[in-house]
């Protein structure tokens, strides 16, 4: 481990030097295996943050009832080793070169962090694909990557939607996605989008069904999903 | 043997009793996580049909109504997800892949299950027969639920818990072997939690 970064209160992004690191695509995994003095070990999968190309990190949010996220954010250090697996995954994965179809990437919470990784993939391919990013938040001191998304070129549309708290003067979305919240922003079906959706599994299976909703065909809607088990 | 994390104790020890019962790398839950590549499908009953194929074509096909109508059986069986999470004696209504079977005639080596969505898995025949696989409809005394792989889905509980295909509508009978989704992406072929075969390559 390299560096750390706060992202929020409850999430860090956490710098990996792996020199025998293959390389990743975007939207990808790896695995994170812990082991304690007596033996006993924990692993979790993490989605990477970073753009193939970029050096691996993963961003965690940590669950407080949670095994391997606590130490991940509040104990680990720079210079710690530990054992890491991966890319894994080969579907949840986007490629630069499928520019004929605009992106609709749906986030849900943490879901942001494989989707983060497609954005920065666009930006360094210099892709001109157009984006949508719909990003579910319980509230803005809870948007992971808040500067950088704010910062995002031409062609990227980032849209926030603020669930359980707003600042004063919020002129956004509040309230979780729904079907008439998709219906305004998701790209027209005719458009042919590609869409990825991350997020806890509730997220996950209403976005999914809001956008076939909307006549997405199912095998557009590409899922992520992580469980309140501690899973990610 | 892996280096010792500096600080890390680790907190989740298994439950009482599951000695023996968890295979490497997994932890117990006493939640049913869910995890698809894509959206839930929702197939009306009376368009369900579970067909056996061969070559293409269908050598046997149930509805809805006719499947229920084969002798089913309760299963308590522990399910082991690759991502970790064991759920132990998880209960089960089921038609054995046995009764599905016996009512063709095959001498197929592979099966491909095939499901609403384009989801596919491969199994060897040996690892669906002998009382070892089901298809399942009911799950603690309720219809299985859509998102859970409702209506029906395979149960295959000794091998990881993708092989046990969600929204399943039928089998592929198969001389050679052929890769389905998660095994083209980099999945295990086989898939046995007891020799950790996660990925390609273990």
């Amino acid at each position: 481990m390299t560096a750390v970064t706060s992202e929020t209160r409850a999430v860090r992004t956490i710098a990996l030097d792996l020199p025998e690191w293959p390389g990743h695509r975007a939207g990808q995994h790896l695995d994170v295996r812990l082991t304690a003095e007596d033996g006993y070990r924990a692993e979790r999968s993490y989605s990477i943050a970073s753009a193939p190309g970029e050096p691996p990190a993963i961003t965690v949010e940590r669950l407080d009832d949670g095994e391997v996220s606590p130490y991940l954010t509040d104990e680990l250090r720079p210079g710690d080793q530990i054992e890491v697996r991966g890319p894994i995954g080969g579907y949840f994965v986007w490629e630069a070169r499928n520019d004929f179809s605009p992106l609709m990437l749906v986030a849900g919470g943490s879901g942001i962090v494989p989707l983060r990784s497609i954005l920065r993939h666009r930006e360094r391919c210099a892709s001109s694909v157009p984006v949508r990013l719909l990003y579910s938040a319980r509230s803005l001191a809870d948007v992971i990557y808040r500067a950088e998304l704010d910062g995002q070129s031409d062609g990227v549309e980032v849209i926030y939607t603020l669930t359980r708290e707003q600042p004063e003067g919020w002129t956004g979305h509040t309230g979780r996605v729904d079907g008439a919240l998709l219906a305004e922003v998701a790209w027209p079906p005719d458009r042919l989008p590609l869409s990825f959706i991350c997020g806890p599994t509730p997220f996950v299976e209403a976005v999914a069904a809001g956008l076939v909703g909307l006549d997405y065909p199912p095998a557009q809607v590409k899922t992520e999903r992580f469980g309140a088990t501690g899973g990610r | 043997m892996s280096p010792v994390t500096r600080g890390f104790h680790g907190r989740r020890r298994q439950p009482e009793g599951s000695e023996g019962r968890i295979p490497p790398g997994q932890y117990v839950t006493e939640d049913f996580p869910v995890l698809s590549a894509g959206p839930t499908p929702h197939t009306p009953l009376d368009q369900w049909t579970f067909s056996i194929r061969k070559d293409g074509a269908t050598r046997r096909s149930w509805t809805w109504d006719e499947m229920r109508a084969l002798q089913d059986e309760t299963v308590t069986a522990d399910i082991h997800c690759v991502t970790r999470w064991s759920k132990l004696d998880t209960q089960w209504q089921a038609v054995s892949i046995d009764t599905l079977l016996d009512q063709v005639d095959q001498d197929a080596s592979y099966v491909l299950a095939f499901c609403d969505g384009g989801y596919t898995t491969n199994l060897p025949v040996a690892d669906v027969t002998g009382g070892q696989a089901w298809l399942a409809f009911g799950y603690d005394g309720e219809p299985l639920e859509p998102e859970h792989g409702g209506p029906a889905r395979l149960l295959v509980p000794h091998l990881y818990f993708w092989k046990s295909a969600k929204w399943v509508r039928g089998l592929e009978l198969l001389d050679t072997d052929e890769p389905g989704f998660w095994e083209t992406y980099g999945y295990h072929n086989y898939g046995d939690p007891w020799r950790e075969q996660r990925y390609e390559g273990d």
